[in-house]
């Protein structure tokens, strides 16, 4: 298991185009892909768009992401990258 | 037909005739279907989740920009099996397919409805459309298949359903609704007639005559009404035919002054079917249509948008406002909420310079697409010479990041919009490369009162002589120091205002492209020769 943090700092959070990224990428891994609103949990299934969405995650907040499986490494480092990037919003 | 009728009125969100028989959209479920095994009611509800998600998709495939964003939006969150967990385990605890996903639907829509954050809020009603459509599909209803040409009758409709439907020859009257939604903002691009705000419970399967411009509904018309609407319509449409004959030629009035013609434009999409001769340029685009889509617009979206804008004008000057949410215009997430007087608050360029976050990207993107055409950029709601000096040396600044990054650019000539009175009496004090009138805000500002109050619209109108006083004066500023004037709002294109407007000293008018004909012809028939010649 890897885990990892990056802070939301794209103007509108984790909104529904951000929501959906995260789906798409996080659904290219074979492994999970969770996050979280803190360290301990608990942890949502980045896969979902529905359950994303329901985190309502705003801009400030910070990501605690845990993958596992397949890749495990390499789907933490694209997501955190995704997020650093700010969705590629700008 | 009946020998007693009922008017109704409500307001007008795009003008436009239609006769017919009113057809409604069912704002609630109602049905007494016993539910069949858990197993079969499970197997409804899959198939009419897989029905929508391909109605989605037919419809994602015609959309572009923004509205193919929202629909595949609502096609990832109907394809994710989380969505309707909750409905599923409520079949199995004995409820029908309807309502399980109905009451499901309802604990989710709840759940953005009460986020502290604007921009999930703002999603219930995305989430209120995939409900509709899975329990359309679920039901059957192929009647909330909007028959092409239909008379639609509902409390509001999503931009998705407005968008799936052929509605020529048809027309949309809302209960609730906004003339400034986005989808009353794609009924006039389409030339669909609406009315909304309309205050009718029960007029279904009633025969009506709409004249969408006046907001006027007549229910179970009389042979008499029926005669006066055949004459009106056919009048409106000589009259518009008349006017189209103005189109392609030059605004001059009887005593031979050029008058320059622009147009208003809110959505690229309006500009496909206009031949860009018919005008001398765009003097007003409005960028908040922009901003109402599911994320705010990145640089690259919008010089996107203003390229495909500068293109189409083919190198005529094109003017851009700046964000302008606010007042009338609200945006959710963007625009302060609970204030009490929006029209006095926080709006225009008072917001646009507190969220430097959403206005820099704009004007990065403004002052890019400045390389590739006749670029101005305007400023509304300007109050203070401060305002427009903050937004200069904002644009400077985005300038010198975008060169920075080796990113061709050029710094527009930046002007403002004149609505503010205080701007007015002290027109000397402000740089602007341009002025240009904003009628509609300038004259509820001089009169203090409000075209959307009923009961005070009569105060507000522009021939008020305070009103052209104002205006007069921004006139003859321009006249003194050499810098150009112009006049945007509703007034511009309007015939019984234009020969006012043009006795004031205006030259140059920007209006809706549809007005452009008659506002031609209003010119041609003005003389200033008392005055000028």
């Amino acid at each position: 298991m890897k885990t990892g943090s990056a802070l939301l700092t794209n103007a509108v959070g984790l909104h529904a185009r951000p929501s959906v990224k995260l789906t798409q990428l996080a659904k290219s891994f074979a492994g999970t892909v969770e996050f979280a609103l803190a360290p301990v949990g608990p942890w949502v299934d980045a896969k979902s768009p529905v359950k994303v969405m329901r985190v309502k995650a705003a801009k400030g907040t910070t990501l605690h992401i845990r993958t596992d499986g397949e890749s495990a490494d390499a789907a933490l480092a694209a997501v955190l990258g995704l997020i650093q990037r700010q969705f590629d919003e700008h | 037909m009946t020998l007693v009728s009922s008017r109704i009125k409500g307001q007008c969100a795009s003008p436009g005739f239609a006769a017919g028989v009113v057809a409604v959209l069912a704002s609630s479920i109602t049905t007494g279907r016993v539910a069949g095994n858990a197993q079969a009611e499970t197997a409804m509800l899959r198939q009419a989740i897989a029905q929508a998600i391909a109605e989605l998709q037919d419809l994602a495939s015609r959309a572009e920009g923004e509205a193919s964003d929202m629909l595949a939006f609502q096609i990832v969150m109907l394809e994710d099996e989380a969505l309707a967990e909750a409905a599923f385990a409520a079949i199995d605890a004995g409820h029908p397919a309807e309502i399980a996903w109905s009451q499901a639907m309802a604990t989710e829509i709840e759940g953005y409805e009460a986020a502290d954050d604007a921009y999930f809020r703002a999603r219930a009603s995305d989430l209120t459309d995939i409900r509709d459509r899975v329990l359309d599909a679920l039901l059957g209803r192929s009647a909330m298949v909007v028959a092409p040409g239909s008379i639609l009758m509902a409390d509001d409709i999503t931009p998705s359903r407005f968008l799936s439907v052929e509605w020529r020859g048809g027309a949309i009257l809302l209960r609730k609704g906004s003339t400034t939604s986005h989808v009353a903002m794609l009924a006039r691009s389409r030339g669909v007639p609406m009315i909304v705000g309309l205050p009718a419970n029960d007029i279904a399967g009633r025969p009506v005559l709409i004249d969408a411009s006046g907001g006027v509904v007549v229910v179970d018309p009389t042979p008499k009404e029926q005669a006066a609407f055949l004459r009106d319509k056919s009048a409106s449409e000589a009259q518009a035919a008349d006017a189209a004959t103005y189109l392609d030629r030059a605004a001059v009035t009887a005593d031979g002054i050029a008058i320059r013609m622009l147009i208003n434009v809110a959505d690229p999409a309006e500009l496909e079917s206009l031949d860009p001769i018919i005008c001398d340029g765009i003097g007003l685009v409005r960028t908040e249509l922009l901003f109402e889509g599911k994320a705010l617009p990145g640089e690259d979206e919008q010089y996107a948008v203003y390229v495909r804008i500068l293109r189409w004008a083919d190198g005529r000057p094109v003017t851009f406002r700046t964000l302008d949410a606010g007042g009338d215009k609200p945006i959710a997430g963007l625009t302060p909420e609970g204030e009490s007087n929006p029209f006095l608050g926080v709006r225009g360029v008072r917001l646009s310079l507190q969220r430097q976050d959403i206005f820099m990207p704009q004007l990065r993107a403004l002052a890019r697409a400045a390389v590739l055409g006749d670029v101005e950029v305007m400023i509304p709601m300007v109050s203070v010479p401060q305002e427009l000096e903050a937004c200069r040396a904002l644009l400077a600044q985005a300038c010198a990041d975008l060169a920075a990054r080796g990113i061709p650019c050029q710094m527009p000539r930046l002007g403002m919009m004149v609505e503010v009175p205080a701007a007015v009496l002290t027109l000397e004090q402000f740089g602007a490369a341009f002025l240009s009138i904003g009628s509609n805000d300038l004259t509820q500002y001089v009169m203090a009162a409000g075209r959307d109050i009923a009961d005070v619209a009569n105060l507000a109108d522009p021939a008020h002589p305070a009103v052209l006083k104002m205006i007069g004066m921004v006139a003859a500023h321009g006249v003194r120091t050499g810098v150009k004037v112009s006049l945007c709002g509703d007034a511009g294109g309007e015939a019984r205002l234009i020969p006012l407007l043009l006795q004031q000293g205006i030259r140059i008018l920007s209006m809706s492209p549809r007005l452009l004909g008659q506002a031609k012809k209003a010119v041609a028939h003005t003389n200033l020769g008392e005055r000028h010649g």
